[in-house]
């Protein structure tokens, strides 16, 4: 089966119900997109789909096959960071950093769709969990990501 | 000597591959008077501090890294004496083998207790001080002159008469043969420049990107990958199982017992692993606690509450002659439930064995309780056996005391020597092998004389005993007392009591329970902070009184106590008229050394949906290292201590744990976040306290004391989803 990842074409030898999280990780071997619960609860493991959020540990390869799959290692052009990634940098947003990785994919789709999100809007749209406790800075990041 | 950095190249990939440098030091040891080097030939001038050629500063840190800011801190206190160019201090772990070599030359590696700063801030900074002091004599040598005419600051060491310069790179090879100091003075904290300061964190951009190596995401050559379950009932065992139908699926390379207690799966990935291991039939022996429910529990804690025999933490005059002839009296019954750590990495271990190695890779809160297990679970001696520590995806209490991972992953390495093999928990079996927040019931009973004066005191605890069950040693030797259960009650030292309250009995009915107990972030001053703190308020309500005016009149002798509460107050607009509809509460409590209060404002709709508006904490921790860290790791315990309170509770049925996922045990999500709002107010003095935890503890007390003002209910068990309120 075909996955195309961060704009590369990997072959991936699984059968069509492993979930998309774990072909990501044990077969293409980028293992920034990470396990939390398996059910689509904590946003950990999510990336993009064709631009938008989504949580790969509850969909499956065969659903993601032929769509344009974007993990944390992608979200930079290069070595320049992308803007929410700046923004947590310079925000000095994660502690463990576990769930951040899931969280920064949820804000750059949020920002694409929303580009000036309002605290309503981040509320709404941002259902990751962070067991450190980092939403303080993740906000104020989100809002400075959205001016820059 | 030549300053040729000498790269051994095994250990050099090993570090890199495995945790994004800074794993292995990989450590050539001197047999003479010779320079210690790091693993790319660099002098370590003393244990703390390895300077490169090229000036950059290599600060070893000893505590574990799992979120708190710890290794940021640290450096600040290790580079604040060494003078030395911030831009350039990079830090790594040193390993539980090393330290063990070297006499535990790093002290203790243990990161528990908020004790990451305020135990080892000492000994850092004056591993940075004597490592300047070095570097300067080494200048001084090379100058012929004296080196109480040469200072140093930012790497760059100087000699005033004569204008010359150098840096602490080029000296580093003379400095790491010189004697180290005898006498070695450290700065007075107002003349701090790095320390004290909001330094950003020297760990985040690997964060952002996805490069961050946690346990989870370790690669080795030709490593496989393990699933396990073990007896969900606790003290239940393997029976049988069938293993016929797992060992043929896809992947599966062995399936096989570990210990008594689990069966595990071995596999290519993690995903076939598991896949199989969900395959498996499995027929549990589930021993004497198959029965045993949270009901059942509740009734012998219950009993505990008036029990002859309890174990005494706080006494002064006279209580239950107080209560006897008391004018008016005022009785509570609180409780407190199970609660998991939920890390958002699940446990995790991996490990090599061979007859003459063993090597084990974990996120651990404790590297030398790692290679304790790895030793007793390998049978091999310490100079054959090494842990490496890799960053932790969360640890607040579950990944220090208990390595059942490691021990869990050794056993299955050892069967299948030469293999790495990586143990992956499922979320599931994580929130069911927990070490959980033990369960307390209390009751408290206030006397009154006819003019509304307290004349007495007592607070019963019944419930379970975390060191009966992880330190039997520290219980047998106080006479069968777990001192840790009064956390902040207790008579003297780091968790006393902030009050000074006549005729007053605090006694702890120890209620042990088949539920394996364990450190969880502030560990007993969650329980024992809302117990009190919420009974100060109904005795006040009973007395006629405002809460905070109540308070102050037994916090005379506790000035750092009364500091931080009146801090609070003050800042939430205490006495002064709410905003329509919002309304107030406040707590306080001394923990792990630290003064810690908090108030909240907030308001109530429909009875049930909790909006927290404001809360404001406030710290006094004696010495503030990074103030910015500090905020963070305020609002981090709010939002850990507030989802406890809410949402969080594992129940007992049939002897095991029903919560296993997200679904049924949640966590506060973005919007439902409070604006917190830190006051950081240290005060100096011999004693530094901690960080991590304190201020867990004032966040529930404070809004259940607010809860009561918005709509006049008193609830006294947690969680409050269980009352039907939500928070929104």
């Amino acid at each position: 089966m075909q996955l195309n990842v961060n704009g590369k074409s990997h072959e991936v030898d699984v059968e069509p119900t492993t979930p998309l999280l774990w072909a990501i990780r044990e077969q293409i071997g980028l293992t920034g997109t990470k396990y939390g619960c398996g059910i689509a609860q904590c946003g950990a493991c999510t990336v993009h789909i064709d631009g938008a959020a989504a949580r790969a540990c509850a969909i499956t390869v065969s659903a993601a096959a032929g769509k344009r799959i974007t993990t944390i290692e992608g979200l930079a052009s290069g070595k320049a960071l992308h803007k929410v990634q700046k923004a947590w940098v310079d925000h000095d947003v994660p502690q463990c950093g576990y769930c951040q990785a899931g969280m920064i994919m949820a804000v750059a789709a949020l920002l694409r769709a929303k580009p000036k999100p309002t605290d309503a809007d981040i509320d709404a749209t941002i259902t990751n969990i962070c067991r450190c406790g980092t939403f303080q800075q993740v906000r104020e990041a989100i809002h400075a990501a959205a001016k820059a | 000597m030549t300053t040729m950095p000498k790269i051994n190249r095994r250990t050099f990939l090993l570090s890199t591959a495995a945790a994004g440098g800074g794993l292995a030091l990989g450590l050539r040891l001197p047999f003479g008077p010779e320079v210690v080097r790091a693993a790319d030939g660099s002098p370590e001038i003393n244990a703390w501090v390895v300077i490169r050629p090229d000036d950059t500063v290599v600060v070893r840190v000893a505590r574990s890294e799992m979120g708190q800011g710890t290794i940021t801190g640290l450096a600040q206190l290790v580079a604040e004496e060494l003078e030395c160019n911030w831009a350039k201090v990079t830090t790594e772990y040193p390993t539980p083998g090393q330290n063990v070599a070297r006499k535990r030359v790093w002290g203790d590696f243990s990161t528990g207790g908020s004790r990451g700063i305020r135990m080892s801030h000492e000994y850092v900074r004056q591993g940075g001080a004597a490592a300047r002091m070095m570097l300067v004599q080494a200048a001084a040598n090379q100058w012929k002159v004296p080196a109480a005419e040469c200072s140093a600051a930012n790497s760059v060491i100087t000699h005033k008469a004569s204008g010359r310069k150098t840096t602490y790179g080029k000296v580093a090879e003379a400095a790491a043969k010189l004697e180290p100091p005898k006498d070695v003075k450290l700065k007075d904290s107002k003349d701090w420049k790095i320390a004290g300061k909001s330094m950003k964190r020297l760990d985040t951009l690997d964060k952002v990107t996805g490069k961050q190596v946690y346990g989870f995401d370790l690669k080795l050559p030709g490593m496989l990958n393990a699933a396990i379950i073990e007896c969900p009932v606790f003290g239940g065992k393997v029976k049988s199982f069938d293993a016929a139908k797992a060992s043929g699926m896809k992947g599966v390379k062995k399936v096989l017992q570990v210990g008594d207690t689990a069966v595990a799966v071995v596999a290519d990935t993690w995903w076939h692993a598991k896949t199989a291991l969900d395959a498996l039939t499995i027929v549990w022996d589930e021993g004497p606690n198959a029965k045993v429910s949270s009901a059942s529990i509740a009734e012998v804690l219950k009993a505990g509450l008036g029990a002859e025999q309890a174990f005494v933490g706080n006494q002064s005059g006279d209580a239950k002659a107080a209560l006897a002839g008391a004018a008016k009296k005022i009785e509570a019954v609180y409780s407190y439930p199970y609660q998991n750590h939920v890390c958002m990495e699940p446990m995790n271990a991996t490990a090599r064995f061979t007859p003459d190695k063993c090597e084990v890779w974990v996120p651990t809160q404790d590297g030398e309780s790692s290679f304790a297990a790895l030793l007793s679970a390998s049978g091999l001696p310490a100079d054959k056996c090494e842990v490496y520590k890799i960053n932790l995806g969360g640890g607040f209490g579950r990944r220090g005391a208990f390595q059942d991972y490691v021990t869990q992953a050794v056993r299955i390495a050892k069967e299948m020597p030469g293999t790495p093999v990586k143990l992956l928990w499922s979320r599931e079996e994580d929130m069911r092998q927990g070490r959980f927040h033990p369960v307390m019931q209390c009751k408290l009973t206030g006397a009154f004389d006819a003019s509304n004066n307290l004349t007495g005191l007592h607070m019963r605890l019944s419930g379970q005993s975390i060191l009966a069950a992880v330190r039997p040693a520290v219980v047998e030797k106080d006479k069968g007392r777990d001192a840790l259960s009064f956390q902040g009650v207790f008579e003297t030292g780091e968790h006393s009591f902030g009050y000074t309250i006549p005729n007053l009995l605090i006694d702890h009915a120890m209620r042990n329970t088949h539920v394996p107990p364990g450190f969880w972030r502030g560990v007993n001053i969650n329980q024992n902070a809302i117990f009190f703190e919420c009974f100060m308020d109904e005795l006040a309500q009973a007395a006629g009184q405002d809460p905070l005016e109540f308070r102050r009149k037994f916090m005379a002798g506790h000035p750092r106590n009364l500091g931080v509460l009146n801090a609070v107050a003050e800042r939430i607009g205490w006495g002064k008229p709410a905003p329509k509809g919002r309304f107030r509460g406040l707590a306080q409590m001394k923990a792990f050394n630290s003064y810690v209060a908090a108030a909240a404002e907030i308001s109530v709709a429909g009875g049930n949906k909790v909006k927290i508006h404001r809360i404001v904490g406030a710290t006094d921790c004696g010495y503030a290292v990074n103030p910015a860290q500090i905020d963070r790791q305020v609002a981090g315990s709010f939002v850990y201590g507030l989802s406890a309170l809410f949402m969080e509770e594992c129940t007992v049925k049939d002897g095991r744990i029903e919560q296993e996922n997200f679904n049924t045990y949640d966590s506060m999500r973005i919007a439902q976040m409070p604006r917190v709002e830190s006051i950081i107010m240290p005060t100096g003095g011999a004693i530094w306290g901690g960080v991590g935890e304190p201020t867990i503890c004032v966040a529930a007390p404070a809004v259940l004391n607010a809860f009561f003002q918005a709509t006049g209910k008193r609830i006294r068990s947690v969680p409050l989803k269980n009352h039907g309120i939500q928070l929104v």
